[in-house]
């Protein structure tokens, strides 16, 4: 290993070591804030995999999270399935309509992926109104009793508990986090990188790109409806405003205010973004305003976004 | 109702809706067509003409007609104007690079509706319209200010066309679709050009806005759904082409009319989606690629 790859490692291990001391420190409030960053830099995480390292920007991302989402709320909810239950069929439903779509949305690139993936999870939106007898449409469902029990052997894990969403989020979190770290360390993700850098170069060389750009997009997808998936079990709450437009929009904004292209800036991302919508949210109703002004702002002045300027100016070797 | 004429009334409503989405979805081509990027934000543009029309017209209280020529004139200017301020303040800094043009527009798209939440406010208003009489049918009573908007948006798609087709300045714009480095080494002054033709795609959004509001109430979501039917409408016409947009704006609102009429809309929106999804994938260059020249 180089030195700067265990410079790398071990700044993602302080980071979750210090993620973990954080659950002692915070109040209750900011406690409960910080188990959703976890689960939502997840899918900023899942989203960055594609957009960062391969070059490739989906407006439609929302789909995916609202399959781990709708995956794991309906299973626990009508088929009666236990958390970790609900959890896989969430995910394994987003790694299947990932890879559907990515045989199809592939086929494009540039201008034309991003109005294809748009009017995917457009119509994944609008099901999720049409059918609102099984999802409840707008309004959605909580999730109660025993889809929130986890039981292992003798012990009872609450979901409602914060201490145990709190862990669960960060063990999430690290296994997402570490999962990046190692895929973009591999030697698939070099050839994302490549396919992001030149794709023509890349086809030259003898890669198949199209197979790494479907990888690329499953792996995105599961994990995104990984979040999802945890979203809905740890907060208890499905409904079809995570199929938006705006969920979509989101992932895209804490990945570029984060910095494209490197594992721990969706991180810093989503956190930046959560407090700032909360924060505003106390004034003003149409705190949506300042999602806007962010995303002009970054692209006009800070496009590499926090840690592509930090790597950018003191640290070349992060990943 | 029998069928036949509940046909009629569905082919009527397709009309009006095929001439106001005609006319959206031609500035949303225009500015694709010739500067080469996608704008989000062009729903808003529509919701802003809808939106300044109320307060135009609200001005002349006494008289709905004036009001309404007042607003149809002055909105959208304004909304001209607003869009060459987001030209110059924005994309032309970002040198209308493709992806980076989407993400600000996306953020023009929530600056533009939360700042109409902020100073207009959540409401739905109405705007009355400029004339009050019904065609009757034997079947049934039609309002005749549908008809106007027929009149009017007809007019304006033949207004932009003329500007386009046998105007000078059509012409520069139509050399710069063309080959954007040939018309600068020609001395075209290809970064006003865009920015003549960013403003005139978000005025004649703003123009359908205006047109519609009588109609359809003016509110700050308004935007979202003419945005989505003008991609669809520009896409399944062929991006970029200027014709196929106005074939397919027809194509798209007539049937649209009638599938609303007969079956759930949102069924509809979902069958259109995946429609034109797949057109993108397997017809990039739009459903009628051999009719153009």
């Amino acid at each position: 290993m180089h030195s700067e790859d265990r410079r790398a490692l071990l700044l993602h291990l302080v980071t979750l070591a210090g993620l973990f001391a954080l659950q002692f420190l915070l109040p209750a409030y900011h406690h409960t804030n910080f188990a959703r960053i976890m689960v939502l830099a997840c899918y900023a995480m899942g989203y960055n995999l594609l957009m960062g390292y391969v070059g490739l920007l989906s407006l439609g991302h929302a789909m995916l999270f609202v399959a781990g989402l709708y995956g794991a709320g309906l299973s626990a909810e009508h088929l009666g399935f236990g958390p970790l239950t609900a959890f896989v069929t969430g995910v394994v439903a987003g790694s299947v309509l990932s890879f559907a779509v990515g045989m199809i949305a592939l086929r494009t690139s540039g201008v034309a992926f991003m109005i294809v993936t748009l009017m995917f999870s457009q119509a994944v939106f609008l099901s999720t109104l049409y059918f609102s007898g099984v999802t409840g449409g707008d309004e959605g469902f909580v999730l109660q009793g025993a889809a929130r029990r986890i039981h292992a052997g003798s012990i009872i894990l609450d979901l409602s508990n914060r201490t145990t969403r709190y862990n669960l989020a960060l063990l999430l979190f690290s296994i997402c986090l570490m999962a990046s770290f190692a895929l973009v360390r591999s030697s698939a993700g070099r050839v994302f990188i490549a396919i992001r850098e030149n794709e023509e170069r890349t086809v030259m060389l003898g890669y198949d790109s199209f197979r790494y750009k479907l990888l690329a997009t499953v792996l995105s997808g599961t994990m995104s409806a990984a979040s999802g998936a945890a979203y809905a079990l740890l907060f208890a709450y499905v409904g079809s405003t995570f199929a938006s437009i705006q969920y979509s929009i989101l992932p895209l904004l804490w990945v570029l205010l984060g910095g494209v292209g490197t594992t721990l800036g969706p991180l810093f991302g989503t956190a930046a973004m959560f407090y700032l919508i909360d924060f505003t949210s106390d004034y003003t109703s149409s705190y949506l305003l300042f999602v806007g002004l962010a995303l002009v702002l970054i692209v006009l002045l800070f496009p590499q976004g926090i840690l592509g300027t930090v790597r950018a100016k003191a640290a070349p070797w992060l990943p | 109702m029998t069928f036949g004429p509940h046909l009629f009334l569905a082919l009527l409503e397709g009309t009006v809706a095929a001439f106001v989405l005609a006319l959206t979805a031609l500035g949303l081509s225009l500015v694709f067509g010739v500067m080469r990027i996608v704008n989000v934000a062009h729903g808003e543009f529509f919701m802003l003409g809808a939106v300044l029309a109320w307060a135009f017209s609200s001005l002349i209280p006494a008289s709905p007609a004036l009001g309404f020529i007042l607003a149809l004139i002055a909105s959208p200017l304004a909304v001209g104007a607003i869009a060459l301020l987001a030209d110059r303040l924005v994309l032309r800094r970002l040198h209308y690079q493709p992806e980076a043009t989407i993400v600000a527009t996306i953020g023009l798209l929530y600056i533009i509706q939360q700042s109409v939440l902020s100073l207009y406010g959540p409401y739905a208003r109405p705007v009355p319209a400029p004339i009050e009489f019904r065609v009757q049918f034997p079947w049934f009573g039609y309002s005749g200010y549908k008809l106007v908007v027929i009149a009017a948006a007809g007019f304006l798609l033949a207004a932009t066309w003329y500007v386009l087709m046998r105007t000078r300045i059509g012409l520069v714009m139509r050399a710069t679709q063309f080959d954007r480095e040939t018309a600068q080494a020609f001395a075209i002054p290809v970064e006003r050009v865009y920015s003549m033709i960013f403003a005139l795609g978000a005025m004649l959004a703003a123009g359908a806005g205006v047109l519609i509001v009588p109609i359809q109430q003016a509110h700050y979501l308004m935007g979202l759904d003419p945005l989505l039917l003008s991609f669809i409408t520009v896409i399944v016409g062929g991006l970029g082409s200027l014709r196929g947009t106005i074939v397919a704006a027809f194509l798209i609102g007539i049937s649209d009319g009638i599938i609303s009429v007969f079956f759930s809309p949102t069924l509809a929106k979902i069958i259109a989606t995946l429609f034109v999804a797949m057109v993108l994938v397997f017809r990039p260059s739009g459903l009628f690629a051999q009719a153009r020249n």
